[in-house]
């Protein structure tokens, strides 16, 4: 009996060991992230888990030296452009696609699909062509154009997926009414799909806020750059000497919205990420 | 899973509209149509277009500070990419990144599931904490482990020094031999959550009587975790390894802003990149661009054709 009691405790001990490390393994590179970034001079280069003399010199030098302002503002419409975009475009077409029957339904769908699968690459010169053409070349509209192709098909399938949940029995009051199918779209689904509509969103922003490869080509000038290319591209007095310190500073300013969002809304990207992954 | 499972239920949209009335039917037909177009004109611009204009580009010699002016140079483009060594290593380097990261990341997803899933105290804790790799962005993970890996002052040289297991810092990030490998340590960390939350998702359907009947059967938790759990989570599993199996052939971030163009750890995608962009050189860039594209189709045309007949079998 007690050693059985024993090994259970044990075991438990285990476990909990376990979650510690889990959780050290996955907060520490983000936790010496903010600890680099509050240290200034020549502390940067001694290891210390707890700065002794805290500093906020980074922050100010990225704000000062470099418009790390402007480019937070261009990550913001970027990614919110698109993201409002994406949503007013895939809800009337998820609605096509969930809820109505016609031939070629699943052909769409499937083609939906493909290009979400699509590598960003692949389309890279043609884009650049497009964007040149468009005269959109180092402006954020190429961004907004660009990133289409990342969150629109995404969009589209997880708000099919909620699309197809919703109870028949709703529809089929509105139809009787003589409903329009525009009506029922707007006047009876979208005011249920607020939760699918949040998640969907946050989840494309994210992606949106995230984008480098498109930022990194499409853009020109340190005034048009989006947060990850500025922080990619942050350079100090001479090419072997980066500003770590300021580097870090960037990289925890970008990820506190982030954290927070995340956290927030911990359940619905979990829900949000398991239906997308299902169905894309 | 729920939304699997979910279709299979209810699979059809309501057809009761339909049958009422060919004339309704019609009508919602007619408006499904125009509701599509929006988005597929849309998609049609930004990912049809370009991709061809790109598989055409791939035959000619066009420039980037010249697009317009290019001739039509049929397969030259291809025979250049086949004779270059750097191409050959840039797809191995994806490949290798490919397994490797994604199997690392299948085998430690699984472990921080079962963990999440086990009763216990502070897992609401746990899952918060596994979501913040998942939220960082990719440059600035590449970033904030490139300055932990940093050779004169990252705090991992300074610990394994202190404990002993290395004798003296090493380059993580420059040297040849270790690069690819602090770059899979970065995915891995960055997306490990990501695989852990879809097994959870998976693992959280099962019911408990299974494991009670395991219990009474002599099964200890290894092997109720290979004859059970396993086979039960196996279809949610392939689901996610597919996803992130064809997300690492397209790996560009990490390498890029972790080591640059290196060549020991340059993906299809950063090969691609640097000769259209750097070299100016669309025409080669894009048959780069174009052999990628087409690998990552026929990778996904086998996984899909290999999941529906796994898929097939068990569902219905």
């Amino acid at each position: 009996m007690r050693r059985r009691r024993l090994r259970r405790t044990i075991a438990r001990a285990l476990l909990h060991l376990l979650v510690a490390a889990i959780v050290l393994y996955a907060v520490f590179p983000f936790y010496w992230a903010v600890v680099s970034s509050l240290k200034a001079g020549g502390a940067l280069f001694t290891v210390e888990f707890i700065p002794r003399d805290p500093h906020w010199d980074n922050y100010a030098a990225l704000f000062r030296e470099q418009p790390f302002g402007r480019n937070i503002l261009n990550s913001v419409l970027v990614a919110g452009s698109v993201v409002a975009l994406s949503l007013f475009l895939a809800v009337t077409a998820a609605y096509a696609l969930g809820r109505v029957r016609f031939r070629g339904r699943s052909t769409v769908l499937m083609a939906v699909l493909a290009v979400s699968m699509f590598p960003q690459v692949a389309v890279l010169s043609g884009m650049f062509e497009l964007v040149r053409w468009l005269g959109l070349y180092n402006t954020l509209f190429a961004l907004t154009l660009s990133y289409m192709i990342f969150t629109l098909p995404f969009a589209v399938w997880v708000l099919t997926a909620f699309m197809r949940e919703m109870p028949k029995e709703l529809e089929e009051a509105a139809v009787l009414d003589g409903a329009t199918p525009w009506i029922i779209v707007t006047r009876v689904f979208l005011p249920l799909m607020g939760p699918a509509l949040a998640t969907t969103g946050l989840l494309a922003f994210i992606a949106a806020w995230n984008e480098f490869l498109f930022a990194l080509t499409f853009t020109l000038t340190d005034e048009r750059r989006t947060v990850p290319v500025a922080i990619a591209l942050i350079t100090g007095a001479s090419r072997f000497e980066l500003p770590w310190g300021r580097i870090m500073a960037a990289s925890v300013i970008v990820t506190v919205p982030l954290i927070l969002l995340v956290l927030v809304f911990q359940r619905r990207i979990v829900s949000g990420l398991t239906a997308g992954a299902v169905k894309g | 899973m729920t939304a699997a499972t979910g279709r299979g239920r209810r699979a059809a949209p309501p057809g009761t509209a339909a049958r009422r009335g060919s004339d309704l039917a019609r009508h919602r037909r007619r408006a499904a149509r125009l509701f599509l177009l929006p988005m597929a004109a849309v998609l049609a611009l930004v990912a049809g277009w370009p991709l061809v204009r790109t598989v055409y580009f791939a035959f000619t010699d066009a420039t980037l500070y010249d697009i317009e002016y290019h001739e039509f140079v049929g397969f030259l483009n291809f025979y250049y990419l086949a004779t270059d060594p750097d191409w050959w290593r840039s797809v191995w380097n994806t490949v290798f990144f490919a397994v490797v990261s994604v199997g690392l990341e299948t085998v430690l997803g699984t472990v921080v599931a079962l963990t999440l899933n086990a009763q216990l105290r502070g897992r609401g804790l746990l899952r918060a904490a596994m979501l913040i790799p998942w939220a960082i962005p990719t440059v600035v993970s590449a970033q904030m482990w490139g300055w932990m890996l940093h050779d004169q002052f990252g705090v991992i040289n300074e610990l394994l020094v202190t404990l002993g297991l290395i004798g003296e810092p090493r380059a993580w990030a420059a040297d040849p031999g270790l690069a690819m490998w602090a770059v899979i340590a970065v995915d891995v960390w960055k997306t490990t959550p990501f695989m852990a939350l879809l097994i959870l998702a998976a693992l959280q359907l099962l019911p408990d009587e299974l494991y009670e009947a395991a219990a009474v059967d002599g099964l200890g938790p290894v092997g109720s975790f290979f004859r059970i759990t396993l086979p039960l989570i196996w279809p949610a599993m392939m689901v996610a390894i597919i996803f992130r199996t064809l997300d690492a052939l397209r790996v560009f971030d990490l390498m890029y802003v972790l080591t640059g163009n290196s060549r020991a750890t340059a993906s299809m995608s950063v090969y691609a990149r640097q000769q259209l962009v750097d070299f100016q050189d669309l025409g080669y860039g894009s048959a780069a661009s174009t052999l990628l594209f087409l690998i990552i189709a026929a990778v996904t045309v086998v996984c899909i054709t290999a999941g529906r007949l796994r898929f097939g079998t068990s569902d219905d």
